[in-house]
């Protein structure tokens, strides 16, 4: 382990907040009272609510003392499939501090926002640059939001056709959020399987497409790492039945400036912001999962849309088939800005590089350990690769005892057991941002695991031996929750 | 590129290990037909220092908090906040992890969302908290359709209209495919929600209202519990002002089933709206129809106490189409910021700002009042208020635009009833200077 990042070291206790209060502290300055009390009914006044009582210095004691008990991507390589954990620069977090947009009401008068409107205008242009779409909203809050909205413009222009679907279609690699997505919209799944090289075959789109199925969901490059290299064939088919199709743009990251999905016959995608676009992903969130659509659809994104006029720009509201609207205000602004600015810093040449150096890491990693850990399609991957732990059944150890190993290692594990069509999988996207001294200390780590595996075995099943806890008892938790203090 | 270590011999040693010939290779799986011929057509990268200067350019163009003083509420409200807080939340450990999956090396992130699933809970007198939601717009629209799907027979709901119109909008949005729909309760002369009005309505699953509401006026919400109980309906409640709660008597104690709201006030930027704070918050018998996450406490093999995402089963990825939502990412770390803001506040920060909040706005009420304004609603309110304009105050309105000032938002386009009719706001950021100012450009400018 001594060439690894390794852990270990001094972990620093914590209370609960309210653990640590006491009667009579306060952490915040009250602000000047220069105005007289006014006295409100007091049938209406209710007790002060029972919030901590604590110093300023408590509270920063506190929260640095928690944020040391997590893995953040600044801490070491985060090579979760799926999730694009790519750095974050901090110049983009610079941009959305700035006063003049962190001050921004979002109900101001047009004339007083130029600034947003422009920006929110020329980043719906780009998003739609990249796809070949004809148009874009910034509205929608993640990803999942996103395809809801996708969705909807899907059921919305059905409903313009004068005969509304009752299904729609979704292949077994496709992320969770998809078929919840698409029963919101009141669309039944119809699942189908990906054909023996991992992509989707033609003929099993077509077996199952009719005219009372809405159009297909589809994510390419697929939950496998895999260009879905049927996708044209596969459109062509839904189309010709009256049916359209729904890009997942998650993984986008793998084919900025080199194949645009418009062109392989998607209608509508969605983009993850907060994946390909490099802002923070937050322990969860704010994300932002913008769409674009094509021309056709245009008419149906939600309002308001920014419109650019001689005079400036300004908020249009009244597009009388919008499906209405997603969110509040104009979307998560914040998170928009950080990845407008990281647009603006990479430029056409910079985000196709992005595109190249991902896939150059997925499948460098992919060469690395295919000789130790087991490969279900050995194809050309993009982004991303996904093993399973086939060779591993032997010795009684799982991927969950491997990917809590590599913690120790000092390496956040990948994801695991997903996507579901391969068992046992372990799918790791490396972003192109990790150097390939990274990635050696990655591989020679996970083969030092899949050594320990065959030889101490004892050791994984206890793993991980490092963090502030270990193995946590997840039955319990569920089984008699405990949600608050 | 600087976010880009590939050096030209790292791509040479890397192309031989995988057995490519070039990078142009690695993407031989897409068809030759389809790739981009030449480049994306975007604007020419720019350095660090040419950014800073575009965007600051593009910032400065904006009518913001605090150089410009805009007394404007609506959903979103200008409010101090500690710079304890900015500097705690952007530590990278916290701003650049990923969901907790993976609890032994998340428990930063999992404790700080059980904390704030208590104070949430503490603060609006229910039993659970969801770790968020996206904004309360989200909320409160899931909290309808958990309504929904517990009285599976019936798909209407009676919402308030002076619920925050936006939030109207996207409940509509989110009922068109489903079928369900939404009947709006109308305005009692007060500026409240007239209740009586719900005595007409059957077959509803819940009755919802916003309380303070769009209008500022403070909801009769001991009579919405009544209502709802005898239409068998869930009393669901909604608020954007969250410091709110600081002084009133919050909604759990009156029976509510399902709170959502805004959490905006509490420590986060308002950033042109984007991105908020969704609330969910219930009694504990909704625990399993929330959709979204929740933080439990356990133990590990040690026997330490540690936290986890708990009663997953309800979400996307395990339960797929049968899920109770598909939101996946969520607005976790304005959650943390909360949790940092009312960490900070504190119960007497709380009391003592939300009573300076309901000052100032009675001061500027009564200022505006004095300069010709007529109250419009004699319901008492915590922050914001509508007032009647005085004849030709739409034209002084725009003047004041140039000089930086934004007086109240004009609510006839929301209520064509309310003409002449605008919505001011007052926080604990606007000095008494600030607000004889306005009084005296509105009276004599």
């Amino acid at each position: 382990m001594a060439d690894t990042t390794g852990t270990g070291g001094l972990i620093f206790k914590e209370a609960l907040l309210w653990e640590k209060s006491r009667e009579g502290r306060c952490a915040v300055s009250i602000p000047t009272r220069d105005v007289p009390v006014a006295e409100l009914d007091p049938a209406l006044v209710g007790a002060a609510p029972e919030l901590p009582q604590l110093g300023e210095f408590d509270v920063v004691r506190h929260y640095t003392r928690l944020s040391q008990w997590n893995f953040g991507l600044d801490s070491g390589m985060y090579p979760l499939g799926s999730c694009t954990m790519k750095y974050n620069p901090k110049i983009n977090d610079v941009q959305a501090a700035r006063p003049g947009f962190a001050g921004a009401h979002p109900m101001i008068d047009d004339e007083l926002s130029q600034g947003a409107l422009e920006l929110l205008y020329h980043m719906e242009q780009y998003l739609a640059e990249i796809t070949g779409m004809a148009a874009t909203t910034l509205q929608p809050a993640a990803g999942a939001h996103g395809e809801l909205a996708g969705m909807l413009v899907i059921h919305a222009w059905h409903e313009k056709q004068g005969h509304q679907r009752s299904k729609i279609i979704i292949p077994d690699t496709a992320h969770g959020t998809n078929p919840a997505s698409a029963s919101l919209c009141g669309y039944e799944s119809v699942n189908i399987r990906s054909g023996p090289e991992g992509i989707l075959t033609p003929e099993a789109v077509a077996a199952v497409m009719d005219e009372d199925t809405a159009g297909i969901m589809i994510t390419n490059p697929n939950t496998l790492g895999l260009f879905e290299e049927n996708l044209r064939e596969i459109a062509d088919i839904v189309h010709a039945k009256g049916g359209l199709v729904y890009g997942d743009g998650a993984n986008l990251n793998a084919i900025m400036g080199i194949v645009k999905p418009a062109d392989l016959g998607i209608d509508v995608i969605h983009f993850n912001l907060h994946k390909t676009f490099s802002t923070p992903h937050g322990g969860g969130g704010p994300g932002s999962g913008p769409i674009s659509v094509v021309k056709e659809l245009a008419p149906f994104l939600p309002v308001p849309r920014v419109e650019k006029t001689v005079n400036g720009y300004r908020l249009v509201h009244n597009t009388p088939d919008s499906i209405g609207r997603m969110l509040t205000f104009h979307g998560h602004f914040g998170i928009v800005v950080r990845a407008y600015a990281y647009i603006r810093s990479m430029g056409a040449k910079g985000l196709t590089d992005v595109s190249k150096y991902a896939v150059l890491n997925a499948n460098y990693i992919k060469a690395g350990l295919k000789d130790d850990l087991h490969l279900p399609y050995d194809r050309p991957c993009m982004h991303e690769c996904v093993f399973t732990d086939k060779n591993q059944v032997d010795t009684d150890i799982t991927t969950l005892d491997m990917a809590k190993r590599i913690m120790d290692y000092g390496f956040h594990p990948p994801t695991i057991y997903f996507p579901l069509v391969v068992h046992g999988a372990i799918m790791i996207e490396p972003t192109e941002t990790e150097s390939k001294q990274t990635l050696d200390q990655f591989i020679a780590a996970f083969k030092a695991v899949v050594k320990e595996a065959k030889e101490t075995p004892e050791i994984l099943k206890k793993a991980p031996h490092l963090p502030k806890v270990s193995r946590l008892d997840e039955v319990t938790a569920a089984r008699k929750p405990v949600l608050r203090g | 590129m600087r976010y880009l270590p590939h050096t030209p011999q790292d791509i040479a040693q890397m192309l031989q290990k995988t057995g490519h010939a070039g990078l142009e290779d690695l993407f031989a799986t897409i068809p030759e037909k389809f790739r981009i011929n030449g480049k994306l057509e975007l604007p020419d990268p720019l350095t660090e220092w040419e950014l800073n200067a575009h965007m600051d350019q593009l910032s400065s163009t904006m009518c913001a908090f605090p150089r410009n003083k805009i007394f404007l509420g609506a959903g979103s409200y200008p409010h101090y906040i500690p710079s304890v807080i900015p500097s705690l939340i952007s530590r990278s450990e916290f701003a650049t992890a990923y969901t907790p999956y993976q609890p032994e090396i998340s428990q930063g992130t999992l404790q700080g969302i059980y904390e704030f699933q208590t104070m949430i809970t503490e603060l609006l007198g229910t039993e659970v908290a969801t770790a968020s939601h996206y904004d309360c717009g989200t909320a409160l629209t899931e909290a309808l359709l958990i309504a929904l799907r517990k009285k599976k027979k019936v798909n209407r709901v009676a919402v308030s209209c002076l619920v925050h119109p936006h939030h109207r909008q996207m409940i509509n949005t989110y009922f068109a495919p489903a079928g369900f729909e939404m009947v709006e309760i109308p305005m009692a002369g007060d500026g409240t929600t007239d209740l009586a009005a719900v005595a007409a309505m059957d077959d509803i699953a819940a009755v919802a209202v916003q309380s303070p509401n769009f209008l500022g006026c403070i909801e009769d919400l001991a009579g919405v519990k009544t209502m709802a109980d005898s239409k068998n309906a869930l009393f669901i409640t909604s608020f954007t002002e969250g410091l709110a709660w600081g002084l009133l008597k919050n909604p759990g104690s009156f029976g509510a089933d399902i709170v959502a709201g805004e959490g905006q006030s509490f420590g986060i930027a308002q950033c042109f709206g984007g991105p908020g704070l969704g609330i969910l918050t219930a009694q504990k018998k909704y625990v399993r129809d929330l959709p979204g996450r929740l933080v439990g406490r356990t133990r590990d093999t040690n026997g330490e106490e540690g936290f986890v995402l708990t009663l997953s089963t309800r979400e996307q990825h395990i339960r797929r189409e049968k899920a109770s939502s598909n939101i996946c990412s969520n607005n976790g770390l304005n959650a943390l910021t909360a949790a940092m803001y009312l960490a900070t506040v504190g119960k007497i920060g709380i009391r003592e700002i939300a009573q300076i909040n309901h000052d100032k706005a009675s001061f500027l009420r009564d200022l505006l009042v004095d300069a010709g304004f007529e109250i419009a609603f004699e319901r008492p309110f915590f922050n914001e208020f509508a007032l009647k304009a005085p004849k030709g105050y739409g034209v002084k309105r725009q003047a004041l635009k140039k000089k930086g000032i934004l007086a109240g938002l004009s609510l006839e386009c929301y209520y064509p009833a309310l003409k002449n009719h605008y919505l001011f706001c007052a926080t604990e950021v606007f000095s008494r200077q600030d607000m004889e100012d306005l009084a005296k450009e509105v009276k004599h400018g």
